[in-house]
């Protein structure tokens, strides 16, 4: 290629056509690829690269989930409360409505999408592998329900070290609060990630995730309250595992020793572990499910 | 070595074989995939890309082992799918960087090559509208933009007209033509539309029920074929007058649509069909040498049901 001191200066306001440029810069390796897959994921999920419509929800649901921390928070400094009015790892069970809408509208718009509009056809014709781009749509999906569940404990947490509460105390009870979040958000992810996967038809699939997240857990508060009422404590225990976030809860009041939002926390080893398995299952199980769903979507 | 080489290559489903022990051999420049709906085309493309395993039989792309070494092919090698494949609610400038960076290329240059392929495939303001109101010649537009973003060394276009109005598809094939010949890009380019194929490849490859029907240089199919057509203005049934009086002039003359075909044997021919065009006091319109076309490959090899245009 020549300089560009080799000729006059071109008169301003012309557009050349400089022909075709050969890319002769770095190609990432797949680490990079899936990194910058898992970043634009993340973003769609909050409309981020999205049409403005795509923001409104996202946006929207996380304000609604940040409003009632910050009002807890303006309470505690105003009474000057020698502790949280609400425990943090209860947030996530009280916010529940919020987080299974956020979870019903986002996983489809990240992962029925590609399916629906067979753009999946265009990241697989590249050197992406499938398992990669399962892994990190659902890594994606995981991060972006994180975020919507630990930033109003992070905000309650920051609450409480500015309106004076002993530290080390707080910090106690807020790093189980976000591992469990964490849990909390794989699970959903991976739930709600396996249905978006089997169900193209976007409105079909929130529909579905709405019922397989609050079906679940209106059945699972029945269940309990009308055991526990029967003294069957054995059953109403069991009946934890079946809602996302009854099983989560168990595993923070079981592993922490944390504050219980169910009236039956298991009891026990024996249940305590069942609930981590059960835990542990469901997200690697819906994980593999969609890698045996998307070997079939490649060949279509 | 060919940029696609394929030996023995078979594809075989439960219940069609869609490759029957295909060998080919595809190089440099515009080359044109030709076949009925079914004769395998996109199943080729599929096994070329690493995505489909075949029954049996290798091929290689761009030196590499499409089983063993799909990812780098994929690196190297731009796909545009036959059918719809652009979200509805990403701008098209978002989503060509996107695509730009799931090739391998950095952020920063992933803006530079999208805005270039881009302009290069005619989108200009409305690249940053999102794509779902995009009429069927610019979602065209973008899905062969994505192929081109990370410069790939070969593109595989599976009927890249499909659905364009006139007008479009004649831009398509233009770009087509400068990808192949400007960038310097292989094209594998398929299409069940002869008449455009035989404007823009160098080679063209015919596929009918998985076999190789016919390969070779697109000129070879569109070779002088030693015939001049002629056609006449006159009153009344003047093509039949015409033909008749060629004929009793001794010249092998027979009606070929709305011309009249003359085996051209020596250069006194054309001069015979002036001056009998001349005692009939008709008007000659038109002498010119006839070319075949690649559909009379078709009607010699009694191949399929390919549409001829």
């Amino acid at each position: 290629m020549s300089s560009p001191s080799d000729h006059p200066a071109p008169p301003l306001g012309v557009i050349h056509d400089i022909g075709y440029r050969p890319y002769a810069g770095p190609r990432l390796g797949e680490l990079s690829v899936a990194r910058s897959l898992f970043v634009t994921g993340l973003r769609n999920c909050y409309g981020l690269g999205r049409s403005t419509k795509s923001k409104v929800l996202p946006v929207l649901l996380f304000v609604v989930m940040l409003l009632p921390a910050l009002i807890l928070v303006a309470v505690m400094v105003q009474a000057r409360l020698d502790q949280q009015p609400l425990p943090y790892a209860r947030y996530a069970m009280v916010t529940q409505l919020v987080i299974s809408v956020f979870v019903a509208s986002q996983a489809p718009a990240l992962i029925s999408r590609d399916l629906r509009f067979r753009t999946i056809t265009l990241y697989l014709a590249r050197p992406l592998r499938r398992s990669t781009y399962v892994l990190v749509r659902f890594a994606s999906l995981a991060a972006a329900v994180f975020v919507l569940v630990a930033a109003p404990i992070l905000l309650l947490y920051a609450g409480g070290v500015m309106a004076d509460l002993p530290i080390g105390r707080e910090t106690g009870d807020f790093v189980p609060a976000v591992v469990a979040a964490a849990l909390l958000a794989m699970v959903l992810a991976g739930l709600s990630a396996l249905v978006s996967a089997v169900t193209p038809k976007r409105g079909i699939a929130v529909a579905a995730v709405i019922v397989v997240l609050l079906v679940s857990f209106t059945a699972v508060s029945a269940i309990q309250g009308i055991a526990v009422e029967e003294r069957a404590d054995t059953l109403a225990q069991v009946a934890g595992l079946f809602s996302p976030f009854t099983l989560v809860d168990g595993v923070q009041v079981w592993l922490f020793d944390g504050p219980a939002s169910t009236p039956a926390p298991p009891e026990g080893a024996g249940m305590g572990i069942l609930f981590c398995i059960v835990t542990l299952v469901v997200i690697a199980g819906s994980v593999g499910a969609m890698l045996l769903r998307y070997r079939k979507a490649a060949a279509a | 070595m060919g940029v696609i080489d394929a030996e023995k290559l078979t594809k075989r489903y439960p219940r069609v074989v869609a490759l029957d022990g295909l060998d080919l051999s595809i190089g440099e420049g515009v080359t044109g995939l030709v076949g009925a709906n079914g004769a395998g085309k996109s199943t080729l493309i599929k096994i070329l890309l690493g995505l489909l395993p075949a029954t049996t039989g290798t091929a290689t792309v761009l030196g590499y082992d499409v089983v063993h070494q799909g990812a780098q092919i994929r690196a190297l090698v731009g796909y545009m799918p036959e059918h719809d494949c652009l979200p509805a609610d990403v701008a098209a400038s978002d989503f060509v960087v996107h695509m730009a960076q799931m090739s391998g290329l950095p952020h920063a240059a992933a803006r530079e090559r999208a805005a270039d392929v881009l302009r290069h495939v005619g989108l200009s303001e409305e690249r940053y509208r999102v794509m779902g109101g995009y009429s069927t010649g610019m979602k065209q537009r973008v899905k062969l933009a994505q192929a081109l973003v990370h410069d790939p060394q070969l593109v595989l276009l599976d009927e890249p007209t499909n659905g364009l109005d006139p007008g479009a598809r004649d831009d398509m094939l233009e770009l087509i033509r400068r990808i192949g010949k400007e960038f310097g890009i292989a094209v594998l380019v398929t299409s069940h539309l002869l008449g455009e194929l035989e404007r823009i490849s160098d080679h063209v490859v015919v596929l009918d029920a998985g076999h190789l029907l016919r390969s070779c240089a697109t000129s070879e199919f569109t070779h002088a074929t030693g015939l001049l057509l002629v056609e006449v203005a006159g009153p009344g049934d003047a093509q039949d007058r015409m033909g008749n009086a060629l004929a009793a002039a001794g010249l092998h003359a027979r009606p070929r649509g709305r011309l009249i075909e003359v085996e051209a044997v020596d250069d006194r021919v054309h001069d015979v069909i002036r001056d009998v065009a001349a005692d009939l006091e008709l008007g000659l319109v038109r002498l010119q040498p006839g070319h075949h076309h690649i559909e009379d490959v078709f009607r010699e090899g009694g191949a399929g049901h390919v549409q001829p245009v």
